[in-house]
C-alpha cells in the first residue's frame, strides 16, 4: 500500500461515521418524507404507497397554521431585530472592550438553556395570576394576554433576542470608526452619521440575525403551544398533530415539505441579496 | 442607552429568576406566594416518575455527548485532509444539521426509524421472535446527528487556529503521524473537545421536540415537564426547572471558561517563538 493510499484510507475512516449519520438520519429521511408526501394514508394511520398530489391540494385545510406562521414569524423577527439593535449597538460601541465579551455572553446564555422552561415562565407571567392580575390591582381589568397573538410575539422577542444580538454586534464592532470621523468632519450630525454610515454598514448583521431567527421561529412548536395555547398555532403544531396524534403521515409529510421549501427560499434570498453584495463572501460560499 | 441595556438584561433574566423564586414557594400554586419552603424539592425528587425521567435524560445526554465528541472530532480531523467537493458536501451537511429546526429533525428521524423497523422487523421476528423499537437509543441517534456538527465546528475552529510549525517540528523529530497526533495535536484539541462534550450534553439534556418524536414510550425529563405543564403550573415543576436551568447554566459557563482559557494559551504559545 502506498503512502497516499494509506492516507486516503485514514481520511475515509475519519469521515465515515459522520457520513453514515448524515446520510441515514438526515438526507435519506428527507427523501423519504418527499416520497411520503405523494402517498396515501393507510387505514391504520401511517403511510400507504401511492402517487397522488392530494396531500398538496389538501394543504389549505391547514391554512390557518400557515397564515399564523407566515404573519407572526416575520412580525416576531422584525420586533426582535428592533429590540436587539440598540442592545447590540450599546455592547459594540458604548461598552469598554474588556467587558464586551462577558456582557455579550450574558445576552446569549439564556438561548442555550431550556426553551421549554423559559416559555413556561411566561405562562406564569402572562397567565391570569401574572400581569393581568397586577393590572387589575390598579383598576385595569379584563386584560387577556395568554393564548393571544401578542403573547406569541412577546415570547418570540424573549426567545430569540439572544440569537439576534450577536450578528448585529459583530457587524457593528468591526465597523471602521474612521468612517464616522470622516462623516463628522464633513459636517454630519451624529444622528445623520448613524443613518447614513452605521446603519447601512450593519444591515448584513441584521439580515443574518433575522434569517436565523425567522427560520427557527417558523419551525417552533413550544412557543405557540405554550403561549398561543392551541388558539394561535403554527405549522409546528400542525405537524405534531399530524404525525403523533391523527397519524396522517402523508399529509404531514406534505406540510413539512412546504415548511422546508419556505425555509430554503428564505436562505436563498438571504444568500442572493445579502451575501451577494459583498464579493468576497460570494467567493467563499460558492 | 445604559438603562435600555439594563432593561434588556432584566427582560432576559427575570423570567428565569421567577422560576427559581417560586420553586421555594410553600403554597400549592405557582405565582401565589405563601412563604419560603424547600418542600417542593423534596416532593419532586421523591416522585418516582421524575427520578426515572431524570435517569433517562442523563443516560441519553451522557451517551450523546460521548458519541458526538468522538465522531465530531474525527469529522473535524477528516475534513482537514480533504478539499473540493467532498468538503463542500460535508460543510453543507454540518450547516443543515445545525440550522434545520428540531421539529424537522424529529420528523425525519422518526420516519427513518419507522421505515427501517418496517423493513427489518419481519426478519427479526422470523429469526429470533424479537423486534427493534423506539427507545433511548433512537433519541441518542437523533441527538448525535446535530451534536456532531456542534463538536465539529468547535474543533475545526481550534484546528485552524493551531500553529502548524508544532506539527512540522514533531515530524522533523521523527515522530510517526500517530505519535504527532497523540502527543501534539490531541492535547491542543482537548479543550475544544471537552467544551463540545459539555455543550452536546446540555443540548441533549434540554431537548424536548426531537425526543417527543422518537422516544417511543420513554419519558425524558423535558417530556415529563411538558406534560405536567399541560396539566397546570405547580411549584414542583419550578423545583425541577430550577435544577435543570442551573445545571445547564453551570455547564455552559464551564464550557465557555475552557474555551476562553484555551484561546489564551493558544495565543501565548504562538508568541513564544517570536520572543
Amino acid at each position: 500500500m502506498t503512502d497516499s493510499q494509506h492516507s486516503r484510507g485514514v481520511t475515509a475512516l475519519l469521515l465515515v461515521p459522520a457520513g453514515v449519520f448524515f446520510f441515514f438520519l438526515l438526507i435519506l429521511p428527507m427523501a423519504v418524507v418527499l416520497v411520503f408526501s405523494f402517498g396515501d394514508r393507510a387505514d391504520t394511520g401511517g403511510y400507504a404507497p401511492a402517487f397522488t398530489f392530494d396531500n398538496y391540494l389538501n394543504l389549505p385545510a391547514r391554512s390557518k397554521a400557515f397564515v399564523n406562521t407566515l404573519t407572526l414569524a416575520p412580525l416576531g423577527t422584525l420586533l426582535t431585530a428592533l429590540f436587539a439593535y440598540p442592545m447590540a449597538y450599546f455592547l459594540a460601541v458604548k461598552v469598554s472592550p474588556q467587558w464586551r465579551v462577558t456582557m455579550l455572553v450574558l445576552v446569549m446564555a439564556p438561548f442555550w438553556t431550556s426553551q421549554l422552561l423559559r416559555y413556561y415562565a411566561w405562562i406564569m407571567i402572562l397567565g391570569a395570576k401574572g400581569i393581568p392580575n397586577w393590572l387589575s390591582m390598579i383598576g385595569i381589568t379584563d386584560v387577556r394576554l395568554i393564548n393571544t397573538p401578542w403573547a406569541v410575539l412577546i415570547g418570540a422577542v424573549y426567545g430569540f433576542l439572544p440569537l439576534m444580538v450577536p450578528p448585529i454586534y459583530v457587524s457593528l464592532e468591526k465597523l471602521d470608526k474612521r468612517l464616522l470621523e470622516a462623516s463628522a468632519d464633513l459636517g454630519a450630525t451624529p444622528w445623520k452619521s448613524f443613518l447614513q454610515v452605521t446603519l447601512p454598514l450593519s444591515l448584513p448583521g441584521v439580515a443574518t440575525g433575522s434569517m436565523l431567527v425567522f427560520i427557527l421561529l417558523m419551525g417552533d412548536y413550544i412557543l405557540p403551544q405554550f403561549l398561543g395555547g392551541g388558539k394561535v398555532y403554527f405549522i409546528g403544531n400542525a405537524l405534531v398533530d399530524l404525525f403523533l396524534q391523527s397519524r396522517n403521515w402523508p399529509f404531514g409529510a406534505a406540510v413539512s415539505v412546504a415548511l422546508v421549501i419556505i425555509m430554503f427560499v428564505t436562505i436563498f434570498f438571504y444568500m442572493r441579496f445579502v451575501l451577494g453584495k459583498s464579493g468576497q463572501r460570494r467567493v467563499a460560499l460558492v | 442607552m445604559r438603562y435600555y441595556a439594563a432593561l434588556i438584561y432584566f427582560f432576559l433574566y427575570a423570567p428565569i429568576a421567577l422560576i427559581v423564586g417560586f420553586s421555594f414557594n410553600s403554597g400549592r400554586y405557582a405565582m401565589d406566594w405563601q412563604g419560603f419552603s424547600l418542600a417542593w424539592y423534596g416532593k419532586a425528587f421523591s416522585n418516582p416518575l421524575i427520578v426515572k425521567a431524570l435517569g433517562t435524560s442523563i443516560t441519553i445526554a451522557g451517551s450523546t455527548a460521548f458519541l458526538s465528541a468522538i465522531i465530531g472530532t474525527l469529522t473535524a480531523l477528516g475534513l482537514e485532509r480533504v478539499t473540493g467537493k467532498l468538503r463542500h458536501l460535508f460543510d453543507a451537511f454540518l450547516y443543515i444539521a445545525i440550522m434545520v429546526p428540531g421539529i424537522v429533525i424529529g420528523i425525519s428521524t422518526l420516519i427513518a426509524f419507522v421505515t427501517l423497523f418496517n423493513i427489518v422487523n419481519p426478519y427479526l421476528m422470523a429469526a429470533w421472535n424479537w423486534k427493534i423499537e423506539m427507545g433511548v437509543w433512537t433519541v441518542v441517534a437523533a441527538h448525535v446527528l446535530f451534536n456532531i456538527a456542534v463538536v465539529c465546528l468547535l474543533v475545526r475552529a481550534r484546528l485552524t487556529g493551531m500553529d502548524r510549525s508544532l506539527v512540522e517540528a514533531s515530524e522533523d523529530l521523527y515522530a510517526t503521524p500517530f505519535g504527532t497526533f497523540r502527543q501534539v495535536v490531541l492535547p491542543l484539541l482537548t479543550p475544544s473537545i471537552l467544551a463540545g462534550f459539555l455543550l452536546a450534553f446540555t443540548f441533549s439534556f434540554e431537548d424536548f421536540i426531537i425526543a417527543f418524536f422518537v422516544a417511543g414510550p420513554n419519558v425524558t425529563l423535558p417530556i415529563y415537564v411538558f406534560s405536567s405543564i399541560r396539566r397546570g403550573v405547580t411549584p414542583e415543576i419550578n423545583a425541577v426547572g430550577t435544577v435543570v436551568l442551573l445545571t445547564s447554566l453551570v455547564l455552559l459557563a464551564v464550557a465557555q471558561a475552557i474555551l476562553q482559557r484555551s484561546n489564551r494559551t493558544l495565543k501565548t504559545s504562538k508568541t513564544v517563538p517570536q520572543a
